[in-house]
């Protein structure tokens, strides 16, 4: 079996055979918020990960994504699905003109751009008030998807219709992904990664396929923002904050970022833990600035690719 | 047979310091000409001008009579210019296979769309590509290690994975920058095998080599160049007697080695 | 006109705020190449730690000396714990172990001390100046004339003693600096230190102007950044330069244009400058060699 179709297949297995483990219905809940955020997170993976570019900024994207579903229903009277459509349109045309200036920088420089790009977004967000609702935030209506299929005859839940809707979603993100991964574009991806000079000389228009890169994890993040603020009915501005961008990072190094599976296994984690451990609630920040600190020097590769090289016992060739 | 490639006044300066100053030179199909000189003579910033990294402050680049001056790289390899980086620039977590595949982007695109859902026309490049690509690797002597990573070989096997990937793009004129450079004997007698069949079938090259031996066996033509200025250029056995040359560049360590090819 | 004044005079104590940030960024980004995202958690522990010393009774130069001391020894550590063992790694790692720095600091200082607001009185007393038709607070005298006493104090550091001139060599090329004799790991500590105590004095100056709070750091390290960038990351005049354009470029815009999109202004400047001159104002320009 391909690597591609293993990764898929216990990614399948895992989201079908985790309900048969919760303990309550709220985890279906934690499970959809899981895969919710694993949805932008796998975008990250294109364009951290495949490409070697940061980004500190794509919670903007989300941010455009969830104030879609807020305000295309109610001022275009759109569906919730077309607004999910639309607020994609908006992220990839946003990401594809700023992307072009700002994808010439390198490192830190490249961190500092989208940083700003997605603090200026969620500038907006918060002070566009008669619009968004300002900082409090602004109601989300229903997707229809449960009404819908309650007039079909099938009654469930809310936590699982989303878990069932959310896990089916990233599956698909991850089927794209690893599609990438192994074709013309993935490889010239990974190419202007590893050397970007060399890239340039074997053809590729690497500012072309940066762009391409960034229009594709934007448009990762914003379905991911649609379909948080369609669960939760809620949005605020934090959605595109400074640290919603951090955290989507992190849950991609943490777990790996060279590979989807890996990804994912950091947004799992990430997201997983504040919300089993609400104990220690007042040490939220503490343990999950110490676990950045401590993965960063000890596992560097990531959660999942050291954890494989442990349990193959050598250098995972 | 009019030239291929045409390199006519060519001179950059950084930061007021001239690093190469008007060269000029030619190239024709299915020859090989080096470029020697000793240390920091403008060797490797003459090619990175050449394939477009660096943009000439004087001079101008012709390929196959049409202007090509400080052109976008992936521009010029549409072109047919490929080239090899004297420190080694490789794909280090891809595999010896997907790098040489890399060669292959220009007639393998599909786009972003097609390569996201997996299309047919997708799938179907990447298979033809990595067949190509085998072959490839093969006509180096790289083909059983094709789906190791390549930070894992070693420098010799990397040289040698870097003229496949430069030869992955078609090319009509290939620029190799010190491709025996820190090989053994036996690896650098491959190489110099290589070079010569890759003229045999038609690709122009255009090497820049401090083996001396190597120069001197396989070139039609040397460009010796000093301090950034071009100080002779003819046939090897010409410009090994020529006394400029022996004074600037073979005196230093050179003369022995020049004679001794010769004899 | 006297708008103008008045906006130009609150641009510059805020704009020297930025520029000791800058300062502070500076110095650990020539020592070590790491761009340090906890720099605003220096400037937040230095007001915090002045406003509880000064609550425990302690009077204000004491108070003020142990935050700055207190907030070294933090700088000290980050490097000594968290930076130093990933040395090599890369970039994006990097980002995201000052990341977690800032945020773990920010949690520390929020169980430490509390998460209310806090402010002490300034330090020549609270009755504004005048000054042609616009007012100004003494303690915005305090903050300027202390930011351009750290700047000559360090231009003195660097220019006129060994262990400045070390600080330099290293911050130029570790190999050499290490092959000559200067310990670079103390080197090292020691920038670490001194950004930290710089982030802390800027804390203790400016907290009764804009009062502080234990998750104030985040959006101070974005702005001091911002004027880092701004000037061109590596060169302490550009810190200087940027920090006080910044400032004053965000008072502007509070004043003529909006005052809920003044911290825009930083990051719109930030992306256009970085676009079209991507080495800052100042930089220098830097060449691949392949």
């Amino acid at each position: 079996m391909k690597p591609k179709h293993l990764s898929l297949l216990v990614l399948t297995l895992l989201v079908v055979a985790a309900p048969f483990f919760f303990p309550s219905g709220f985890y279906y809940r934690i499970g959809a918020l899981i895969f919710i955020n694993a949805i932008a997170v796998t975008g990250l993976v294109i364009l951290i990960g495949y490409a070697g570019q940061i980004s500190l900024g794509h919670a903007g994207f989300a941010g455009i994504g969830a104030y879609a579903c807020a305000l295309a229903p109610e001022h275009l009277g759109l569906p919730p699905v077309a607004a999910i459509l639309l607020g994609t349109a908006l992220s990839a045309a946003l990401a594809w003109l700023v992307g072009k200036p700002i994808l010439r920088l390198h490192g830190y420089y490249l961190g500092v751009a989208t940083l700003g790009l997605g603090i200026l977004i969620s500038m907006v967000l918060s002070n566009e008030a008669q619009w968004t609702g300002g900082p409090d935030g602004i109601a989300v209506p229903d997707l229809g998807l449960r009404g819908l299929l309650r007039d079909l005859g099938w009654r469930i839940g809310a936590g699982e219709l989303w878990y069932g809707l959310a896990g089916t979603v990233m599956i698909l993100g991850a089927w794209l992904a690893l599609n990438l991964f192994d074709s013309p574009t993935g490889r010239a991806l990974r190419a202007l990664h590893g050397s970007e000079v060399a890239a340039r000389t074997m053809g590729i228009d690497v500012a072309r396929h940066k762009l391409h890169a960034f229009v594709v994890s934007a448009v990762y993040a914003s379905v991911s923002g649609s379909l948080l603020a369609l669960m939760n009915r809620l949005i605020t501005p934090d959605v595109a904050g400074f640290m919603h961008s951090v955290q989507m990072v992190t849950m991609a190094v943490l777990g790996g970022v060279g590979s989807v599976l890996g990804a994912i296994f950091g947004a799992t984690i990430l997201t997983a833990l504040p919300q089993l451990l609400t104990v220690f609630h007042q040490y939220e920040h503490m343990v999950l600035g110490l676990v950045m600190i401590l993965v960063m020097i000890f596992l560097p590769d990531g959660l999942l690719p050291s954890l494989m090289k442990r349990l193959r016992g050598r250098d995972g060739e | 047979m009019s030239a291929l490639l045409e390199i006519d006044g060519l001179g950059i300066a950084f930061g007021g310091i001239t690093a190469v100053d008007d060269v000029s030179f030619a190239v024709r199909a299915g020859e090989i000409v080096s470029v020697i000189g000793p240390n920091g003579a403008g060797k490797t910033t003459l090619f990175n001008m050449i394939s477009g990294l660096y943009r000439p402050s004087q001079g101008k680049v012709r390929l196959e009579g049409a202007e090509i001056t400080a052109m976008e790289p992936h521009l010029l390899a549409r072109r047919g210019l490929s080239r090899t980086f004297q420190n080694l620039q490789v794909f280090g977590e891809m595999t010896l296979l997907e790098n040489v595949m890399v060669g292959h982007h220009l007639r393998e695109k599909a786009g972003v769309l097609s390569d996201l859902l997996g299309l047919p026309a997708s799938r179907q490049k990447t298979r033809a590509s990595a067949e190509s690509a085998l072959a490839l690797l093969a006509r180096v002597g790289l083909e059983k290690a094709a789906y190791r990573a390549a930070r894992t070989m070693s420098y010799g096997a990397l040289k040698r994975l870097e003229i496949a990937r430069a030869l992955a793009l078609a090319p009509k004129i290939l620029l190799l920058d010190e491709p025996a450079a820190g090989c053994n004997a036996v690896e650098t007698e491959e190489i110099d095998r290589l070079i010569a069949e890759i003229a045999r079938a038609g690709v122009a090259i255009l090497l820049v080599e401090h083996d001396m031996k190597l120069v001197m066996k396989i070139s039609a033509h040397l460009v010796v160049l000093d301090h950034g200025r071009k100080i002779a250029e003819g046939a090897p056995a010409e410009v090994a007697r020529d006394p400029q040359v022996i004074a600037a560049y073979l005196g230093q360590h050179g003369q022995e080695q020049v004679l001794h090819a010769e004899g | 006109m006297a708008d103008l004044l008045q906006f130009l005079m609150s641009g510059l104590t805020v704009g020297a705020v930025y520029a000791l940030l800058a300062l502070g960024f500076t110095i650990i980004f020539n020592a070590s190449g790491v761009v340090n995202f906890a720099q605003g958690e220096f400037v937040m522990l230095g007001g915090m730690g002045t406003a509880f010393a000064i609550a425990a009774g302690l009077p204000v130069p004491l108070a003020a000396l142990l935050a700055i001391l207190g907030t070294a020894a933090v700088g000290v550590a980050l490097n000594r714990l968290a930076i130093a063992p990933a040395r090599g790694a890369p970039v994006v790692s990097l980002i995201i172990i000052t990341i977690g720095a800032a945020i773990f600091l920010q949690g520390a200082a929020g169980l430490l001390f509390d998460k209310q607001i806090h402010r002490y009185p300034g330090f020549s007393g609270e009755a504004p100046l005048r000054l042609a038709g616009a007012t100004l607070l003494p303690q915005s005298l305090w903050v300027m004339a202390g930011a351009a006493l750290t700047f000559a104090a360090l231009w003195l550091f660097f220019t006129r003693t060994l262990t400045g001139k070390a600080v330099l060599a290293t911050a130029n090329n570790p190999l050499a600096a290490s092959l000559v004799g200067i310990n670079t790991k103390a080197i090292m500590a020691l920038s670490f230190g001194l950004s930290a105590a710089i982030g802390a004095v800027a804390g203790v100056l400016v907290t009764p102007i804009t009062m502080t709070a234990y998750n104030t750091g985040v959006a101070l390290a974005l702005s001091g950044f911002a004027a880092a960038m701004l000037g061109g990351l590596g060169n302490p005049l550009g810190a200087l330069a940027g920090g006080l354009l910044l400032g004053v470029l965000e008072a502007l815009t509070a004043g003529y244009v909006s005052s809920q999109y003044k911290d825009a202004v930083s990051f719109i400047l930030i992306i256009l400058v970085l676009a079209l001159m991507p080495q800052g104002l100042l930089g220098r320009k830097t060449t691949d060699r392949v």
